[in-house]
């Protein structure tokens, strides 16, 4: 209780948690379901469809023209570490937000000063998961001119389907923590203002979860 | 009966008298008004849903009628059966969530009155979306489970099953939203002293209800997510030449649809298991089995999809697995109906309306529940699947058990919401009609449905054994039109009319029966202080809940400063004039709901052929969505 006592609106609460950190995770338990209806789905098809291109094989049509596998595994590796990296600057973010008030040590280096701020962590964040969408968008359109699009055959329906429910919900995530930075450079987040980058951290994480689920998945398990 | 004019509803519309009006309703974000708008327009879709089943029922009456073409009957019995399930005992259930669960808990509101108020409002313009096609006659035509790949374009071409694809998305959207504000509300604002296991029993039910919500929701939501892409943009998810899974929509839908059943009945057993103990002047017998009963009939919910399936050939293994699991879910309703009967007995029974209609309940619903069992079994469901067995048995559980607890439930709060009471004489014609109407429309199917009539076919010829049966469904189908309409005569007058009600009319021993009827805007002058599970018979009747645990005052951790011992208050004052805060009135979530209806429905305009048109209404209500958001969002609550 004692972290909220300062908040503008104090209310009582059974368990001295903020009503909003509860439906967060409600709300991420629901999403589980919905990533996991996706998933599934995904994998049942996986190997079902009858014309290429394939995600792990080549493919040859009837033209005699050759479609190599699809995935571009080291690439996407790369978009899978910047992801993980903004978690660990979320991570950062909210560790500057909770310090914002307690003064510098004396002598604090470059290093320590860069920690306290909350704005860096959180544009580097967005930065980080624009990075990845950036990724996300040159694969798509790689693999439009490669000859695969939702419509080619059902490995294009679930793929598209399931890392572009993925992607908006990092997109979501992207506005979301640029409405943060402006609260941050309008009035400066602070202490009382945990729960609200809290919540937010919680949603990044989780999308950042449910993608390492997908690459295993998708990516790397042939 | 006579009308006596009450001082304390005096006022109440003193209190009142500066919300009333269309634009207080809009914007409103009390819960017990959100409660009464969500009673009122789920009863109209009850409606809506009752007049599609008479058309039905009338083309049915005998052998090769001509009443409505086969087209119409498609529409007819796919919208009956969308109506009922998600526009009318959802949101009845969804109306007592919202005007009981924070009064039994003794909070003033729900965790967030905004996404309240947004929940409510998506479900109307949602019911709208999807009803209003059948006035044009291109409502959706593919069954209330909407089997795929017949709903593709292949098979369904027209703009009907756009309707409903993404009406009930936008349902889901509503559900969804109120299940995280509930969750939130029950774990984080229960008053002081109040356990877990000291909720009441329809807050229990209705908790259970909020997991199955969030749990089974997504899936629908994908399901129809896949279909919409199918559908609007040439995704192949349903499609069979290009190696889909005949199967896959049928396996989503009833991940979904099972837990559903469970949402459409756990409300109901709630309700009747605050009637019971009332009307029964006893403790519910064993309210923690009870509980561990909800929690359990919750769970193994999700383990039973595949027995909607039996027919389609899933081999030994799974038909056995899904059976046995089946037949497991039997064990905690069966204690459920035997605690109902325990807490009945040797207690001093009053055997008013709501109680008539719980009892009605725990009949109907067991045989109901019957039938269940012998189609689990997968060898006896083969010969009763998609035959009017199934039909009847259904309904002994949706009407026979969820519809009997709601009207349960409404003549039991009636009297809490309005200040007055439900016409007892009325009240008893409608029970009577409605149970023998009840009885007679549906039992006679398990008969037609044993002898083979199949379900959704639009007529039959004659002599095949099934006329007398038919005929009498079709009868037993009026008797309910004059029961219900004894029902609606009877809510709309006993509004201004009824006999006058207090606080605590029936006797009953939980917190919302210990403020003023109707409760006033802030619920609780002081937030009271629990020590049991029947506060209200500690208060008046002590003897009764003798024998049951309690916690002593003192001993608790008061950490509210509001907090006070459980007493009755008879006063009734303004917010103000208390010092309580309370949340602003905002049209915001009518807005935003309003904007992101729009963006669904904003796909339909691809039907017209213009891109452009469909992009610039879709793209535009989302930016008034996110807009609105903002600024709800970033305004302050109260």
């Amino acid at each position: 209780m004692s972290s909220h006592a300062d908040t503008a609106h104090h209310h009582y609460t059974t368990t001295g948690l903020e009503h909003r950190k509860l439906a967060i995770w409600a709300f991420i338990g629901s999403e589980c379901m919905l990533f996991a209806s996706l998933i599934s789905t995904y994998l049942i098809y996986k190997g079902r469809s009858i014309v290429g291109p394939f995600p792990h094989t080549e493919w040859v049509n009837e033209a005699g023209q050759v479609f190599k596998p699809i995935l571009d595994i080291p690439v996407t590796s790369a978009s899978t570490f910047v992801l993980l990296m903004s978690s660990l600057a979320m991570v950062l973010a909210l560790q500057a937000v909770q310090l914002k008030d307690t003064p510098l040590p004396a002598g604090a280096n470059w290093w320590t000063r860069i920690q306290r701020s909350s704005q860096t962590w959180l544009l580097a964040t967005a930065l980080l998961g624009m990075t990845f969408l950036g990724f996300q968008a040159y694969e798509f359109t790689s693999f439009v001119h490669e000859g695969l699009t939702i419509k080619t055959n059902l490995f294009g329906s679930t793929f598209f389907t399931l890392t572009g429910f993925h992607g908006a919900h990092v997109t979501a995530g992207v506005l979301w923590l640029f409405t943060l930075l402006w609260i941050d450079r309008t009035r400066g987040l602070g202490p009382k203002d945990e729960l609200i980058v809290d919540i937010a951290a919680l949603y990044w994480h989780f999308v950042d979860v449910v993608w390492i689920a997908i690459f295993t998945l998708v990516y790397l398990i042939q | 009966m006579a009308t006596i004019a009450a001082p304390s509803l005096a006022s109440a519309g003193d209190a009142y008298a500066e919300n009333s009006g269309i634009w207080s309703w809009i914007t409103t974000v009390d819960h017990k008004r959100i409660g009464t708008l969500y009673l009122w327009t789920a009863l109209f879709f009850f409606l809506v849903g009752g007049f599609e089943a008479v058309l039905i029922r009338t083309q049915l009456a005998q052998p090769n009628m001509g009443f409505v073409s086969a087209d119409t009957y498609n529409q007819l019995f796919t919208m009956h059966g969308t109506t009922m399930v998600f526009l009318a005992i959802m949101p009845l259930s969804a109306a007592f969530f919202n005007y009981l669960i924070p009064l039994q808990l003794g909070a003033r509101d729900v965790a967030f009155p905004r996404l309240n108020a947004f929940s409510y409002w998506v479900y109307l313009f949602g019911g709208i979306f999807i009803t209003v096609p059948i006035l044009f006659k291109v409502a959706p035509d593919g069954g209330w489970f909407g089997y795929a790949p017949l709903t593709t374009t292949q098979f369904s071409a027209g703009i009907n099953i756009d309707f409903w694809v993404l009406g009930l998305q936008i349902l889901g959207v509503s559900s969804l939203a109120a299940a995280f504000n509930f969750i939130t509300t029950v774990i984080n604002m229960r008053a002081p002293g109040m356990t877990l296991m000291r909720m009441p029993m329809f807050t229990w039910m209705s908790f259970v209800v909020q997991f199955l919500v969030i749990l089974a929701f997504p899936v629908i939501t994908i399901a129809l997510f896949f279909l919409m892409m199918d559908r609007f943009f040439g995704t192949q998810f349903y499609a069979i030449a290009a190696g889909a899974d005949p199967l896959l929509w049928q396996h989503l839908f009833w991940v979904f649809g099972h837990p559903e059943v469970y949402i459409l009945i756990l409300p109901a057993f709630g309700l009747v298991s605050e009637v019971l103990p009332t009307f029964s002047k006893k403790p519910l017998f064993g309210y923690n089995v009870m509980v561990y009963s909800g929690i359990m009939i919750g769970t193994l919910g999700f383990g039973v999809w595949a027995h909607h399936m039996f027919a389609v050939g899933m081999g030994a293994v799974a038909d056995s697995i899904f059976s046995l699991m089946t037949m497991l879910i039997a064990i905690p309703t069966g204690v459920k109906i035997f605690n109902w009967i325990a807490t009945m007995w040797s207690g001093e029974i009053r055997f008013t309306v709501p109680m008539k209609f719980a009892i009605a309940l725990i009949g109907m619903f067991t045989i109901g529940g019957i039938s269940g069992v012998m189609h689990s079994s997968p060898p006896a469901d083969l010969q009763q699947t998609d035959s009017y067995f199934i039909v009847a048995h259904f309904h002994y559980v949706l009407f026979g058990g969820s519809i009997m607890g709601i009207f349960a439930g409404i003549y039991f709060y009636f009297p809490k919401m309005t200040g007055r009471f439900l016409d007892t004489t009325l009240g008893n014609w409608h029970f009577w009609l409605n149970f023998i109407g009840f009885n007679l429309a549906f039992f006679p199917m398990h008969f037609s449905g044993l002898l083979g009539m199949p379900r959704r076919i639009y007529t039959y010829d004659a002599g095949q054994g099934w006329d007398l049966f038919n005929l009498t469904s079709t009868i037993g189908t009026y008797i309910l039109v004059v029961a219900t309409s004894i029902f609606v005569w009877n809510f709309l007058r006993s509004r201004t009319r009824g006999a006058v009600a207090g606080n605590d009319p029936w006797g009953a021993a939980t917190l919302e029966w210990s403020i003023p009827s109707p409760p006033p805007e802030y619920n609780f002058a002081q937030i009271p202080e629990v020590t049991s599970r029947y506060p209200l018979w500690d208060l008046k009747d002590p003897a009764k809940t003798a024998g049951i645990e309690h916690s002593h005052a003192d001993a608790m951790t008061i950490t509210d400063a509001h907090a006070v011992p459980m007493h009755e208050e008879t006063e009734r004052h303004t917010a103000k004039s208390l010092g309580i805060p309370m949340p602003f009135p905002t049209a915001k979530p009518f807005f935003t709901a309003l904007a992101m209806c729009a963006m669904i429905g904003g796909l339909l305009v691809m039907r017209t052929g213009n891109m452009g048109l469909a992009l610039a209404v879709m793209i535009g209500s989302a930016a008034l969505m996110v807009g609105g958001l903002y600024s709800w969002l970033t305004s302050p609550l109260e």
